[in-house]
């Protein structure tokens, strides 16, 4: 039997591992596919592959997936998510000398703690006219919005207290390293590459800012995934097959071994096994820690597109970008998010399949038992670190209640 | 003519690492009559650059890693008006995938007509396809070079070890690749390769 095959763009990064393990597992093999992987080393390229027809889909930051459709900045093109990559597993490291001045010990920063610090930090510098400068990978990305979720929640103003630039992912490392910034928010291996060089050091990880928060999303044109419905099951199906894979722990050196390869993320296996293992090493010369939900993937219908998910992404748009709430944008921004088609590809499967489309976003506090339609589902702790709670149904609240 | 002086004021910047491919750019553009053109190669320093030249269609190659720095910068830019993505509207969706497809990708200035802009276009695909041409053709070039110098030490191998001559040695190389369904280069490479291994037997 011929194979069908199906271009995805990706960056470097260890979150683009499901579509490079359900290559190389054979799990796209076995859906009767064939994944033809394509790299790039920044977002607007990877997007524009996939506006543009070089590519069928694309590993790509959720709220750049949202922007895109909303039109932000260019005229819009529908895309549709019909898969969460996974959620979290991004941090934010700072240079060794700053890193100090925030973090007492040897551990991971409070949130709270270091959010307070920071700002003492922060507020100074920016008297003395020398204001902190923090990277984070794209204006639509979680990175940007988790941390300015963080600096607000502690009392700064993210665009007069400290300065936000753009790095994409492969240059963070060496930007800081460089000097040029004095901290970023990146996903892995980038982090742990400036840890390893010895430039900088891990004090949080996004996880401790939303416990569930989303990452990157498998995007593609709405028109092309609505023309093909069976075929994207199939991806989708091969998609959760590599989550699968990618949670077991014998799988994990294989795994890493294969990600680390020159033409996917090029990078020592080492570094990479601690990302996916949830051992991360925060400080040159010190031991690898266990943080549990560092990068949370397949459990607890982790993959599943909650529409609530884009809700929020949206609210941090409007907060970040000063513009009116609109239910119409609302609406266009939650409609990118298709749990319908998940559904589709995963019925009759293993996989537990959530009743609900949407939920209270931070709600949960201890794991609880939740509606499915097929298999069990629990679903844990997903606390943002302020302790509010977001309902989609109420955003314009939500928004006047933020600091 | 009439339609130079129009498209002369059309100011270009061309970012691109490759300063070849800028200037073959910057080449055509000129014989279109588009004569405004800054060439920036440097990613350190390229902000501050470009808010200086001011340009009203950024030409850029599709996979520059400064393309998230740039779209940013537009996106808060109130120095410069804000140039969005190539594409003005539904009616340009060929000129832009041809430009994709090229490998180039252009951001304008808002309110440049599309008369003004698709010359532009135009230009930098062909340009940009040129430029992936010849360095194909440069490819093959030094491939074959390296090949013909490697046929030639596979001849002067068998010439001292057979003792024959020059016509001889092709002879036998072109008849074994040919027995073999080899191209002559692969027969070449192989006895080199041996030749290299074995030393300096007698």
């Amino acid at each position: 039997m011929s194979l069908e095959r199906i271009r995805i763009g990706f960056l470097p990064l260890v979150d683009a591992a499901l579509p490079i393990l359900a290559r190389e597992k054979g799990f796209a093999e076995a859906e009767g596919l064939e994944l033809e992987l394509v790299r790039d080393f920044t977002w607007a390229t990877v997007r524009d592959r996939l506006l543009y027809g070089h590519t069928d889909a694309a590993h790509l930051l959720a709220p750049l997936a949202i922007a895109t459709s909303l039109g932000r900045d260019r005229p819009p093109v529908a895309l549709s998510v019909p898969f969460v990559l996974g959620l979290n597993g991004n941090a934010i490291t700072l240079s060794v000398p700053l890193a100090g001045e925030v973090v007492r010990g040897k551990g991971l920063g409070d949130p709270v703690e270091a959010g307070h610090r920071f700002r003492e930090v922060a507020l100074r510098r920016n008297a003395e006219g020398k204001r902190l400068r923090l990277g984070v990978v794209h204006r639509y990305s979680s990175h940007n919005y988790m941390l300015r979720y963080w600096l607000a929640a502690s009392g700064l103003r993210p665009d007069d207290d400290v300065e936000i630039v753009i790095i994409s992912p492969p240059f963070a490392a060496d930007a800081l390293a460089h000097g040029q910034v004095d901290g970023i928010c990146v996903g892995e291996p980038w982090n742990s590459a400036a840890v390893d060089s010895g430039a900088g050091r891990i004090v949080l990880v996004t996880a401790q800012i939303w416990r569930r928060g989303v990452e990157k999303v498998l995007a593609m044109r709405s028109g092309a995934m609505q023309e093909q419905p069976e075929l994207v099951a199939r991806l989708v199906r091969a998609l959760h097959a590599a989550a699968a894979d990618f949670v077991e722990p014998s799988s994990l050196e294989h795994n890493a071994a294969i990600l680390a390869r020159a033409e996917f993320l090029d990078a020592p296996p080492a570094r990479i096994l601690r990302a996916i293992s949830d051992h991360i090493l925060l400080v040159r010369g010190t031991r690898p820690q266990h943080i549990p939900d560092f990068m949370f993937q397949y459990r607890q219908a982790a993959n599943f597109p909650w529409v609530s998910q884009a809700a929020w992404l949206y609210s941090q748009m409007v907060r970040w970008d000063r513009v009116r709430f609109s239910a119409r944008d609302l609406g266009r921004a939650q409609r990118v998010f298709r749990p319908d088609v998940y559904r589709a590809a995963l019925a009759g499967s293993e996989a537990p399949l959530p009743g609900a489309s949407s939920k209270i976003e931070g709600a949960i506090g201890d794991t609880i038992g939740v509606g499915s339609t097929q298999g069990r589902l629990e679903l844990g702790a997903d606390r943002f670190f302020d302790g509010r709670a977001f309902d989609p149904d109420h955003i314009e609240d939500y928004l006047a209640a933020l600091p | 003519m009439l339609h130079c002086s129009i498209f002369a004021r059309v100011r270009i910047a061309i970012i691109d690492e490759s300063a070849s491919r800028a200037s073959i750019m910057q080449e055509g553009l000129a014989e279109a009559g588009l004569t405004d053109t800054v060439v920036l190669t440097e990613r350190e320093g390229l902000l501050a650059k470009l808010q200086a030249v001011a340009p009203e269609v950024v030409l850029i190659d599709l996979a520059n890693p400064s393309r998230d720095v740039l779209e940013d910068y537009f996106a808060v830019s109130r120095a410069l008006a804000r140039p969005i993505a190539m594409f003005i509207d539904k009616s340009d969706e060929e000129t832009t995938a041809a430009a994709i497809d090229a490998g180039v990708s252009a951001y304008v200035v808002n309110g440049l007509t599309k008369s003004r802009i698709k010359p532009v276009l135009d230009v930098a695909v062909r340009r940009f396809q040129a430029f992936t041409r010849l360095q194909q053709e440069l490819h093959d070039a030094r491939n074959a070079l390296a090949e013909r110098s490697v046929i030639e030490r596979a001849k002067l191998i068998l010439m001292a070890r057979r003792g024959i001559e020059e016509p001889a040695a092709y002879a036998l190389l072109r008849s074994h690749a040919m027995s073999t369904n080899r191209r002559i280069a692969e027969v070449a490479e192989a006895i080199v390769t041996a030749e290299s291994l074995m030393g300096d037997q007698p």
